[in-house]
């Protein structure tokens, strides 16, 4: 019966009603949106990379090796030798190894040399590995294979010529236009920094190097495309590595002597403990933003207390009136946290709705803009714990009104003063 | 003495009530209302008459002497028992906002029978449902062409507002009706019709009336008229 007459009552106040329900269903639209950007990205950074054990290169810090070698951020201090690659991928505790070498980009994508193996060990996300959207991977010395993001910003299909510039810069000069390459494959999108970059065979990285040195020309040397077949095309140097064990159980072990190193300082690091280190940095940032969209969730509840306050003066006839036939201050008091309970719910379901709708309007423009993946999935346990913590704080400012109402009937009695 | 003295509609002995670290507003020795009486209590503006109805309907507590209704100790019941026997026995008449804007005619005279199975059950027996006998004394109390329109309760006129009201309180015939000047905002010719209606129902339901007022020109109406200033000492002093 007093829901009844609560129902009834919020009804008649549906416009003050509809305006509360919209500011929370906001508030709970972005305290979710925060939460879910924040799941998601972390999702999608941790799936950057993985099935590999170690990233091995030079000694330079676990961050900026992560940095350079899987997201493709940041320079290699130097180099390491083909040598010291050789003699630890022939390791028995190794079951893989993928061959990284960085320097060179095409018009602010960088370029990669590396072999085979990295469309066959590679993998990212949940253990997937690479796919082709077409063509297939480098067979010729000259082929090149495109990230999707590359194929997709700069319009490059299948057998298009692809000139790769000498450096990192956008801006540079100095072209290897006498060595084009020709883009045998282009890969799905993975939501991973493997979308930007263009992949060439280490053979390949060498033979645009053969007439180089410390990143100029020689002088008067010129090698052309065709000569450059002729040669030994063993690279000297490489800039990293990726390195998949036989047993997982030797990881440790591994990493220690690569880090003891004899013939150069080399170092080892675990890809998800860096990654982890990486994520602290950043989650500063992430903390901050679920901060701010808590502080809007309270904003939002205290415009619920201010739209219940401002109506009980109101409603004091309302209640002395309910009151007269019989309703007790208990039934007065319920019927007020019931009003703020409904509208809370109501406001959060409208809230999760909107999200919904908003993930699935922008899902294809985030993912192809900025490389975030949001999933359309049920909310996961965090987001029903958020929602929970909502309901409470609803239930709390609804018992504001809801005892001022009390007092309200208990001193007023059946003669409201208005 | 009489079945109607030993055990009257309103008994109260002895009883003080203070608004909160005020001087006691009313100190009432000796006041009764029998069965089926139909009193009009007069008193000025301010002189507690609001406050004791409020004693009288239980929404305020008795803290010192006795208020009995029909025997019981009303009084001394809980806050919940009281607000039990308020819904069961007692039909309350505001002087204005007697209705809920939201509720329909027929809805609005009903509420008394959704918190009270009693009244309720005699509302049925009277006519066969709730909504029947709210039919019924909306007939009676001459609103039946509203019947037909069933407009919003806040489209009424106020004269016609209180013949609603007045229904509500009826219906169910509880045995105490108390009215808190609910003839205050109504003109001349509205008052008098009203105040005809409200007391010849009230008289077939066998219910006794305490109406109060400060408005003396009402006072032929009723059978016995008291001024609340000669019973309450506080007020006499
Ligand atoms: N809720 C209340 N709190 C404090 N004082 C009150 C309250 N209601 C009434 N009073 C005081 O009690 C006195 C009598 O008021 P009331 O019973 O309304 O008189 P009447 O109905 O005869 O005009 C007034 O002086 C008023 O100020
Ligand atoms: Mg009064």
């Amino acid at each position: 019966m007093i829901l009844r007459l609560a129902l009834l009552s919020l009804w008649n106040r549906r416009g003050t009603a509809l305006l509360t329900l919209i500011t929370i269903a906001i508030s709970v639209t972005l305290l979710l949106g925060v939460e879910k950007l924040r799941q998601d990205a972390r999702d999608g950074f941790f799936s950057t990379i993985s099935g590999t054990d170690l990233v091995v290169g030079a000694r330079s810090g676990s961050l900026p090796l992560l940095l350079y070698s899987v997201f493709n951020i940041g320079n290699p201090v130097s180099n390491i030798r083909w040598s010291s690659y050789q003699q630890i991928a022939e390791s028995d505790m190794v079951d893989w190894t993928i061959p990284l070498t960085l320097g060179d980009s095409h018009r602010g994508f960088r370029v990669v040399g590396t072999s085979d193996e990295y469309f066959t060990h590679f993998r990212y996300g949940r253990q997937q590995n690479l796919s082709f959207a077409s063509g297939t991977p480098f067979d010729d010395l000259y082929d090149v294979v495109l990230g999707a993001e590359v194929a997709r910003a700069l319009g490059y299909q299948l057998g298009d010529k692809v000139v790769v510039n000498h450096g990192l810069g956008r801006a540079s000069f100095s072209a290897h236009e006498d060595k084009p390459f020709q883009v045998s494959g282009i890969l799905e999108p993975t939501g991973t920094p493997v979308d930007r970059v263009l992949l060439v065979s280490l053979q390949g990285y060498e033979a645009m190097h053969l007439d180089w040195r410390a990143g100029v020309r020689i002088p008067g040397m010129q090698i052309t495309a065709d000569q450059a077949r002729e040669r030994d095309l063993t690279p000297r140097e490489i800039t990293a590595f990726m390195v998949g064990m036989k047993s997982r159980i030797n990881t440790f072990h591994l990493q220690r002597s690569i880090n003891n190193f004899r013939a150069e300082p080399l170092q080892a690091i675990l890809p998800g403990v860096a990654l982890q280190e990486l994520w602290q940095v950043l989650s500063i940032a992430e903390r901050t933003l679920l901060a701010v969209s808590a502080c809007v969730v309270f904003a939002g509840l205290t415009g619920m207390l201010a739209l219940l306050l401002a109506s009980l003066n109101e409603r004091r006839r309302e209640l002395a009136v309910l009151r007269a036939v019989g309703a007790g201050p208990g039934r007065i008091l319920f019927l007020l946290l019931f009003e703020a309970m409904l509208l809370t719910l109501l406001g959060s379901l409208l809230g999760v709705l909107l999200l919904y709708t908003l993930i699935a309007g922008t899902q294809n423009w985030l993912a192809l803009e900025y490389g975030l993946f949001l999933s359309l999935e049920w909310p996961g346990k965090t987001q029903w714990l958020l929602l929970g913590a909502i309901q409470i704080a609803g239930i709390v400012a609804g018992s504001i009104p809801a005892w001022r109402a009390y007092r309200y009937t208990l001193a007023d009695g059946l003669t409201p003063r208005t | 003495m009489t079945d109607t003295e030993l055990k009257p509609a309103i008994l109260i002995k002895q009883l003080t009530f203070a608004w909160k670290r005020q001087t006691p507003l009313l100190s009432i020795n000796h006041f009764i209302l029998a069965r089926g009486e139909q009193l009009f209590l007069q008193g000025p503006s301010g002189s507690g008459k609001s406050t004791l109805l409020n004693l009288i309907g239980g929404v305020l507590p008795v803290k010192s002497g006795e208020l009995t209704l029909h025997g019981s100790n009303f009084g001394k019941l809980s806050q919940r028992r009281r607000d039990q026997f308020r819904a069961d026995h007692i039909g309350v008449l505001f002087q204005q906002f007697n209705l809920l804007p939201y509720l329909s005619l027929i809805d609005n005279v009903i509420l008394p029978c959704r918190f009270s199975s009693k009244r309720a059950a005699a509302a049925t027996q009277r006519s066969g449902s709730p909504e029947k006998e709210a039919h019924r004394l909306l007939q009676r109390l001459q609103l039946q062409e509203m019947l037909k329109d069933s407009p919003p309760v806040a489209e009424l006129s106020i004269g016609q507002q209180q013949r609603v009201a007045a229904a509500r309180a009826l219906i169910g015939a509880p045995e105490l009706i108390i009215a808190d000047e609910p003839t205050s905002a109504l003109d001349a010719d509205t008052r008098d019709n009203f105040l005809d209606l409200l007391l010849s129902e009230n008289r077939e339901n066998n219910s006794s009336l305490l109406f109060v007022s400060h408005d003396q020109s009402l006072s032929h109406h009723f059978d016995r008229v008291v001024s609340l200033n000669e019973i309450n000492q506080r007020g006499a002093a």
